[in-house]
């Protein structure tokens, strides 16, 4: 028997995405606009999160699912903004993978929520290759992390469609270089918005939240001028029904 | 270590492709792993090793071809390859530019398959 090369050109992930994708397309659907957060751990997206929720919640119908190796604190925390929020424990896993969020919200109508927030587990390094069918993701960086943490991490950062410098309540104390951290993010990420909070003090608090509804608005507005699904994206998964098993779509939309 | 998902990912695809073309091994494969994918080599044949055993791809080769990071410039409307850093400056005029043409790859590119012993059909 001779061995035989065959030329192939495929995604490694490509699995994660097709189930990423058939859930940005339940998310337009549904007209459900999801955003992530990635940093690394400690940098404060549960109370920068907490307080998005108990903010958009009083005019918005709004949920969250967070990611941790252990422990469901961050869930508890983020219920007590009043929003529904799952936790999915990772065990060993560094990353969110698109099957976890699309099992977390199994059983949730997502018909039912405005906003969906997706905490990854906190690591600037490991979730960069998953897309969990998100609209928007979004890094935090702490001022306590230095300014040169950007320069460290291009490839997370390349897949972020905005960055919020967190904890801004703390620069003075830890002499954090605004200038350079922004020269630094515009070097690895050039032209990428960025925004400067403090979930603490509530500073910057109100352009993140009108960031995240012209976000919304843009989103909802594509939604409705394309049909959810095009001819060309229906083939396409037609020809991948043959060859993975489709994702629960029903599932996930009632 | 997300190595170890992406190595569980590849030998799955592999499994299934290999299926498909009705071949019980798998001699090599070849992928080709963007600079800025953020994955270490050595942790991937790690982690590919372990994930390999009692699959097709057991004790198979992973050859593992890094592709540059490219970037094209709008000003100077050029392509150009960035070689150690990673920050996005065009290397003509010094100026950021936004967009990656290579480097992001994480690809199956080739199989290096052997035939079932009992080839049907």
């Amino acid at each position: 028997m001779q061995p035989r090369i065959l030329e192939l050109r495929t995604k490694i992930l490509k699995k994660n995405d097709e189930l990423a994708r058939a859930l940005r397309s339940d998310f337009d659907r549904a007209g459900l606009f999801s955003t992530s957060l990635v940093s690394s751990p400690g940098s404060g997206k549960t109370e920068l999160l907490t307080k998005t929720l108990a903010a958009l919640h009083k005019t918005h119908r709004v949920a969250a699912i967070v990611g941790d190796l252990a422990t469901d604190n961050d869930a508890v925390r983020l219920s007590a903004s009043g929003a529904p929020a799952r936790q999915i424990l990772t065990g060993t896993m560094c990353h969110l993978e698109a099957d976890m969020v699309r099992d977390a919200l199994a059983t949730w109508s997502l018909t039912d929520y405005d906003f969906l927030f997706i905490e990854n587990v906190g690591n600037l390094v490991c979730p960069s290759s998953w897309d969990l069918g998100e609209a928007l993701r979004v890094l935090l960086f702490s001022v306590t992390e230095g300014e040169d943490k950007p320069l460290k991490y291009p490839t997370l950062i390349n897949t972020v469609d905005v960055v919020v410098i967190s904890k801004i309540d703390l620069a003075t104390a830890v002499e954090f270089k605004r200038e350079q951290a922004l020269a630094n993010i515009q070097a690895v990420r050039p032209g990428v918005p960025v925004l400067e909070v403090s979930a603490k003090t509530g500073e910057g608090l109100t352009e993140w939240y009108n960031f995240l509804q012209s976000r919304r608005s843009a989103f909802l507005d594509a939604a409705r001028r394309q049909p959810a699904t095009s001819a060309a994206e229906s083939a396409d998964l037609i020809q991948d029904a043959a060859a993975v098993p489709p994702p629960s779509a029903a599932a996930i939309s009632s | 270590m997300h190595e170890l998902s992406i190595a569980q990912s590849l030998i799955e695809l592999v499994e299934e492709t290999a299926a498909q073309a009705g071949a019980a091994r798998v001699k090599t494969l070849t992928i080709q792993i963007g600079a800025l994918a953020g994955v270490v080599k050595e942790s991937l044949w790690f982690s590919f090793e372990l994930a390999a055993e009692g699959t097709c791809c057991a004790g198979a080769k992973l050859q593992i071809n890094v592709i540059p990071v490219s970037i094209f410039c709008d000003r100077c409307e050029q392509a150009s390859q960035l070689n150690d850093v990673y920050v996005q400056i065009c290397p003509r005029c010094g100026m950021p530019a936004a967009k990656i043409l290579t480097g992001l790859e994480l690809d199956l590119v080739s199989l290096e398959l052997e035939p079932h012993a009992t080839a049907h059909s």
